[in-house]
This record gives structure tokens, sequence and C-alpha cells, in this order.
């Protein structure tokens, strides 16, 4: 199976860990990942304001990539790529003059109505993949492994277009069974980790990130999965539970080469927990 | 306490909100979820909920004195669990870009370490540059 894939700025640098365990293990799973030609970044947020369709230009552009290159679906991982790319498109399907106006400034381009799908890896996984394939792909599962599926600000908010409804935590619980982990129920799963305010107000960040640290080590929780590299930072620093992206576990439940998972630019030691537990 | 509040920038300010955030703030009755909700509440000098009363009311001057949507996140828990339906992550976005359309920043890049910049992932600043610089 042959898919389209938008990676993102931070996935090309700081997440190249997020990036080579996501796509190696896309490739266990028998995808031939395609990688989005001439792609920019999404802006990372989504812009609030009515009046300010410029900083939309920039996601919508990149839509318009997949659908000239040929796509109907595109794959992203990155949480804050997935937000901003999937809001942009719902405007671009949703609201006609919005539509029109950026079409129009963008007159060097194709137009773009929202014909292309933004999935996220995990929606992927479960509907074309499918977590009994994922299943069988498995070679060392993660037995026991008690981990906390932490979705953050920007997987389920706003609902339309969150990966799940609010409050659901079924589809990373369902791929952490899949890959024979322990989900873990805590309370923290949608608690927003501060976000970008780490560059204005990092000791909110701090607090913000403590009080998820803390829940999911009351609840038990020995790490926890991510999809965002800006939950990875900001989480990272609180050092009572491992912060893993989720793509990483994967690799290691598929048996691949620690090397593709790259522990050494996770936060804490990652890796040795998985060694450890001889999980690698 | 007494304030007088002139009905007419009241109006305008209240009206200026309207088209940048597209919500109806008169719609807020103050019930307080947004605060009790907000991650970052603890870190505001005046939470969401007063932040909208001050909104409410057209005091802009007071309202731009609060540190509340510099602090916000913009994680949209508010604006999922308010009664009345306030998208409120727009609204703060709305009091930010007052300030940052006079082309006033919140942070200043160029004082950031070159340890920062390196150690943060390429979203953070993107996000962070987007959000609090003009
Ligand atoms: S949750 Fe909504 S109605 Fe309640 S105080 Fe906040 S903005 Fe007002
Ligand atoms: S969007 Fe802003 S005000 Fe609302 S809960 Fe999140 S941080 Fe608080």
């Amino acid at each position: 199976m042959k898919i389209k894939y938008y990676p993102g700025c931070t996935l090309k640098y700081k997440a190249k860990n997020l990036e080579d365990s996501a796509v190696a293990s896309l490739e266990a799973l028998g995808c031939e990942v395609e990688e989005i030609e001439r792609w920019n970044c999404c802006g990372a947020v989504y812009s609030l304001a009515e009046d300010d369709l410029i900083h939309k230009v920039a996601p919508v552009r990149d839509l318009i990539r997949v659908k000239e290159q040929g796509g109907d679906k595109v794959v992203t991982i990155c949480s804050m790529c997935y937000n901003t790319l999937a809001r942009a498109n719902l405007m671009m399907k949703e609201d006609e003059e919005k539509r029109d106006t950026i079409n129009r400034f963008m007159d060097e381009e194709i137009d773009y109505a929202g014909e292309v799908e933004v999935l996220h890896l995990l929606t992927f996984l479960r509907d074309e993949i499918g977590w009994d394939k994922v299943k069988e792909k498995v070679k060392k599962p993660l037995t026991d492994l008690k981990v906390a599926p932490y979705y953050g600000c920007t997987l389920q908010r706003p609902e339309e277009v969150g990966i799940e409804p609010l409050g659901s935590f079924e589809l990373m619980s369902g791929f952490l069974e899949a890959i024979g982990a322990i989900p873990v129920d805590f309370p923290g799963a949608a608690m927003c980790c501060g976000s970008y305010q780490v560059l204005g107000n990092a000791e909110a960040v701090q607090d913000a990130a403590g009080k998820i640290i803390s829940t999911a080590q009351t609840a038990g929780a020995e790490a926890l999965a991510a999809s965002c590299p800006l939950c990875e930072y900001n989480l990272g620093k609180e050092q009572d539970v491992q912060i893993f992206y989720f793509t990483q576990l994967l690799a290691a439940a598929l048996g691949l080469d620690a090397e593709v998972s790259r522990f050494e630019l996770n936060t804490g030691n990652a890796g040795e927990l998985l060694k450890r537990k001889n999980f690698l | 306490m007494s304030v007088i509040i002139p009905k007419k920038s009241a109006d305008e300010f209240f009206e200026k909100i309207k088209e940048l955030s597209g919500q109806d703030i008169k719609l807020c009755m103050q019930c307080g979820t947004c605060s009790a909700s907000c991650p970052m509440s603890e870190h505001m000098k005046c939470t969401p909920r007063k932040a909208i009363h001050l909104a409410q009311l057209g005091m802009d001057e007071m309202l731009h004195e609060q540190n509340t949507c510099w602090v916000c996140a913009s994680c949209h828990t508010c604006s999922v669990r308010c009664p009345r339906g306030i998208d409120l992550a727009r609204v703060m976005e709305a009091v930010r870009q007052l300030t940052l359309r006079k082309n006033e920043n919140f942070i200043e890049p160029s004082k950031m370490t070159a340890e920062e910049i390196k150690n943060c992932p390429q979203i953070a600043l993107v996000a962070g540059f987007r959000k609090l610089t003009s």
C-alpha cells in the first residue's frame, strides 16, 4: 500500500526519532511511504482570528501539493501539523467565501476545495492497516509495560477535527493493546502541556506538565506515549515517567533495530527502560 | 469602586472582539467553567472568566493590563466546555491580536539564548512566534 506522507519541520530535525521510527514501522507493516514533494511548514498553529487568511495559505498549499501529486489522503504524525492541516482542510471544504479568496490569492496553484483527507497516523493504523494485522506483525510484544496514552490538546480539540470524540481514548489504547502493552487510563490524557508557552511562560508550562506526569504516575504508568514533539519536550523535562513517541513503541514491538528509534534524541533514558524490560 | 464606562467605546470594543473572534461574548453567564478547566489559569493575573467579564463591560484598558491572553496556550479546553458555546480560545486570540497588530511583542526572539533556540522543537518556535510576536 502506498501512502502520501507529510512530515512537517520538527520531524526533520528535533524529532527525527519520531519520523524515523514511524517510517521504518510503516515499511515493516508493508506500506510504501511517499513523502510529499515541495511541502512547506504548516505554521504549527491554526490561526484563530476571523480575518487572518494569510496564515492559512501555508497549510492549504501543502494540501494542494497532495492533490496535484495524485493523493486523496495524506498521513501526518505530529499532532500540531495534524490539527493545523485538518482545520485548514475543513475551512476549504466548508467556507465558500474563504475558499474562494484563498484560491484566487494563490492563482499560480490549482484550485482546492478540501478534496484531500487528512489522517493522523493512529487513525491510519487502525482503519487502513487494522489492529489485527499490527498484532500479527508484532515480534516482541511489550508485555506488561504500563503506558499512559497521551493526546494533549490537538488530537481531540476542536471536536470537528478530533481523531476521536472528546473524553474517549480508545484509539491510542487500542494501539497500545495491539503492541502488547497495557494502556493506563489517567485523567491527564487530554490536558494541555502548556504548548508554545514554553517560550513565554516557562513556569506555567512546568506546572501544567508536572500535573500531567503526576496523574500518569498516580495511575501506575511507567511510560507515556505521545505524538507531538512539543509535548515530548515539555513533558520530558519531568523525569518521573518516561516519554516515548508511540511510533518508537511500535518499532520496538515490531522487532526493528533500536537505531531507527534514535532514543538519544528523547529526553531521559528512553532506550534504557525498554532494554531493562528486554524489549530491545 | 465606581467605574464609568463610556457607552460608545464599550460597543466599539465589543464589536471589534466579535469581528476578530466571531464570538458573542455577551452570551457569557460567568459560570467559571473556563477558569476551572484552564491548565494555565493559576499563572494568570485574571482568570479567563474575569477576562471575559472585563471584555463584556468594554473595559479594554483594564483587560490589556492583564496577562490572560499572553498565558493562554490556545488549548481549546475552555472552548469545548463552555456551556454557552463561546469559543474562548478565539476570544483570547482576538485580544492578543489587538496588541500584536500595534507591533507590540510579548516575547523578544532576539533575546532568546542560542541554547534555548537549539533545544526547542521547531514547532515551539513557529507557534510561539506566531502567538506572541507581531
Ligand atoms: S465557561 Fe463560558 S459562560 Fe462560563 S464563564 Fe467561561 S465563557 Fe462564560
Ligand atoms: S484556550 Fe487558553 S484560556 Fe482556554 S483553557 Fe486553554 S489556555 Fe486556558
